[in-house]
């Protein structure tokens, strides 16, 4: 909870001496709630107050960076419980857990698959994240298998392991790339702690509930370990949802600092259906990191799909560049489809008439990225809009005909837009997936 | 230390709505349902009531479905041609507790059956299969005008579930579920202002809130689930603070958003995986109908459902 100018003023001075440029304590306490003066233009302020308000002033939930290069990403640093409040900032990191069990080829080919986990959709690029390596043998074992894993990915990586004097090798041999260590417990505290130190790594911590969570998160901050990750360990999906909901609530509700770290939720299951529902539940519901072990090519697209519609800014709906785009080698009597500057609505078209084969112009209208029928029923999709591009990207002059094809579901505005913009109005397929059809039938 | 929760108190309740009536309840159905009835944000079981668990519900049709995806047809056999048959397989090969009854074939473009052929399949259907219902029009305003009336006169009494009333065409309907006996439908365009604005309309022709159920109108995983998603946020916000207009369960057609995406036609697992995650991500956000096409991307929401539910409250 952020601080009233009335609580700010508790802490300052209250001399009134104006060298902070304000007649009165009061009103520079009114300026700090705001955020308008930073705490520096007071000389005379306690250790103790300038360290409240400086807390005040840091994110509530942690920003924490993991992986390095190509592959850096950052975690935490949301500020809503809901995505419509605002927006979720920071996608949930999504990896893998390999065993170093498996044989050097297995484990070769298993970071093969996951390395080409990289889908094109809607115009983003949809990548996963981290590659956590668990220790099931003998340090040696561990570090082999490490090496293995460095040399083969440019992904984050976490290591998983149980036995400090491996896991301080493996911290040793992997510094550069910056592993998530996993994790402290209240048993470990003290040599996680000090790998963590050393390497200047940062460290999930573990315990079941948040009130032990705190109690060990406060210890290692006091002992300059702030890189933190929350984990509640295994629970039922119910009970880490609660988990989840509440450590988030903690951070932004009550600024309870010793829970204003990101989470991470570990789902292990051999159905592929099952893991990516789990899986996809924490996504939507406040986990930083989470770790599954499936490795489907169609498990991992459809939870980085989930991923990307969670984290989409609910006021900037992903939207493209309006304007007339010729799609393959367009000749003087190429189709001419219009649709919106939705990139949903624009990307589907684009995959469909790239699918025909048939080369084709494609005209995106700006509707401010609304879909079809709703840019039309908000009057950003009607006959004068789109009568209107047409002349403004000087459509007639490049394509070298007045034939329009316009989305199915608009067959009502043909009679408006012809009169409107004198183009020869076709009516289109009224799902994407009869372009194919619709543009070979069409001569 | 003990770190004190931060617990969120609501003083709004979401309706509870029954669906189905048995023989005690002047029906012929083997049993109710109910959904709603939560005061908590959807899967809090520590804050508030779930009481209801999200029921599934499968898609049929009352002709052979002809633009399903072929997974879905395989997965049933071709006796998936036959309504009634197809019916029967969802409720004892894959347990349905319940049906989604789609009258499509008195649309003008599948079949144009009339008022009085669509009654009378109604009638067979009930005395066939006798888990609770859900019966909506074909989407074709005008037709649906004729159609369901005369469904919902069919189904007098048997406490359905029928749809869908939109702004611009919900008396009809209206009048006809008042008269019956069963409950509605307001379908909204991804819009927290028409679902409330409907939900208005609709009680003031004096059908009760407690017997509205609202479809938010979603979209597939990767083609606008997001919105849905949050649109049934903001309205589960604002009932439990209180507006009791916007207090209705949600009615989600996942299997017919799913099925269109491209990446569900790419391989079965994908096309399931589709349907499944739909489905799971908007009982995050509040869901309690989900009416579906594959038995098995409905069996792994029902195992999810059972799960959540077991093991959390």
């Amino acid at each position: 909870m952020a601080l009233s100018g009335l609580d700010i003023y508790k802490l300052l001075p209250k001399t009134n001496c104006r060298q902070c440029g304000l007649a009165t304590c009061l009103a520079f306490a009114m300026q700090l709630a705001k955020k308008t003066l930073p705490i520096e233009k007071c000389p005379f302020i306690s250790a103790q107050a300038r360290e409240i308000l400086e807390s005040q002033a840091l994110p509530p939930v942690k920003p924490v960076i993991l992986g390095t290069g190509e592959r850096k990403f950052e975690i935490g640093n949301e500020t809503v419980m809901f995505r419509h409040e605002e927006k979720f900032r920071n996608p949930t990191g999504v990896g893998f857990i390999l065993e170093d069990s498996l044989s050097d080829s297995q484990l070769k080919e298993q970071v093969g698959r996951i390395n080409e986990f990289k889908f094109e959709r809607v115009g983003q690029t949809l990548e996963v994240n981290l590659v956590a390596l668990r220790q099931n043998k003998d340090a040696s074992r561990f570090l082999q298998a490490l090496k293995l894993l460095l040399e083969n990915t440019d992904l984050g990586i976490i290591l998983i392991s149980e036995d400090m004097a491996g896991l301080k090798q493996a911290a040793a041999l992997s510094q550069g790339r910056k592993p998530l260590l996993y994790s402290a417990r209240k048993e470990n505290l003290a040599p996680m702690g000090e790998i963590a130190k050393e390497f200047q790594l940062p460290l999930v911590v573990t315990a079941q509930d948040i009130d032990s969570l705190s109690e060990l998160t406060k210890e290692l901050a006091a002992q300059g370990i702030k890189e933190l990750i929350l984990d509640t360990g295994k629970k039922s999906i119910a009970d880490k949802l609660w988990d989840l909901t509440q450590i988030r609530r903690q951070a932004l509700k009550k600024t309870n600092r010793a829970l204003g770290y990101p989470a991470l939720a570990i789902v292990e299951r051999n159905d592929a259906y099952e893991e990516a529902m789990e899986a996809t539940a924490y996504i939507a519901k406040y986990a930083g990191i989470v770790l599954i072990k499936g490795l489907a090519t169609w498990e991992a697209l459809s939870i980085l799909t989930l991923r990307q519609n969670i984290y989409t800014d609910p006021q900037k709906p992903l939207q493209i560049d309006p304007k007339l785009y010729p799609i393959g080698k367009v000749a003087a009597n190429a189709p001419l489809l219009v649709t919106t500057n939705f990139s949903l609505s624009y990307y589907t078209v684009l995959g469909e008439v790239e699918a025909s084969k048939i080369p084709a112009y494609i005209l995106s209208v700006d509707t401010q990225g609304m879909s079809v029928l709703t840019a039309w029923a908000a009057e950003k999709f009607n006959a004068e809009v789109i009568a209107k591009a047409l002349k403004s990207f000087a459509v007639q002059e490049t394509v070298g005909h007045k034939n329009l094809i316009i989305p199915g579901y608009l067959a009502m505005i043909s009679g408006d837009l012809e009169d409107a913009s004198g183009f020869k109005i076709i009516v289109g397929p009224k799902e994407a997936a009869g372009i194919p059809a619709f543009l070979k039938n069409l001569n | 230390m003990e770190t004190p929760l931060v617990l969120e108190k609501w003083p709004g309740v979401i309706s509870t709505v029954t669906i189905g009536a048995t023989a005690q309840e002047g029906g012929t159905r083997s049993h109710s349902l109910k959904i709603g009835g939560q005061s908590s944000m959807p899967l809090l079981f520590k804050e508030g009531a779930n009481p209801n668990k999200p029921k599934l519900a499968f898609e049929v049709w009352d002709v052979a479905p002809s633009d399903f995806d072929e997974e879905v047809i395989k997965a049933f056999g071709k006796e998936i041609n036959d309504p009634l048959v197809w019916a029967e397989i969802c409720v004892n090969k894959f347990k349905a507790e319940l049906l989604c009854l789609k009258m499509q074939g008195t649309h003008p473009d599948f079949g144009n059956k009339s008022p009085e052929e669509a009654a009378k399949f109604v009638s067979a259907f009930l005395s066939k299969v006798k888990v609770p219902l859900i019966i909506t029009g074909s989407g074709d305003d005008s037709k649906d005008n004729l159609v369901m009336p005369a469904c919902s006169e069919a189904a007098k009494k048997e406490r359905c579930l029928v749809g869908s009333a939109v702004q611009d065409n919900y008396k009809t309907l209206t009048a006809s579920v008042l008269a019956d006996g069963h409950s509605i439908i307001a379908e909204s365009p991804i819009d927290i202002n028409i679902a409330k604005q409907l939900n208005i309309l609709i009680s003031d022709m004096g059908l009760p809130l407690e017997r509205i159920v609202i479809d938010p109108t979603i979209g597939a995983l990767g083609y606008g689930l997001e919105y849905a998603y949050s649109i049934m946020e903001r309205a589960r916000l604002a009932a439990l603070s209180g507006d009791k207009t916007l207090a209705s369960p949600f009615i989600c057609f996942v299997g017919q958003e799913a099925w269109r995406a491209k990446e569900a036609k790419t391989n079965p697992e994908q096309g399931i995986m589709w349907e499944t995650l739909t489905a799971s991500n908007l009982i995050q956000s509040g869901a309690d109908v989900l009416v579906m096409r594959h038995p098995k991307a409905f069996t792994n929401v029902s195992n999810y459902i059972e799960e959540l539910f077991n093991l959390g409250s």
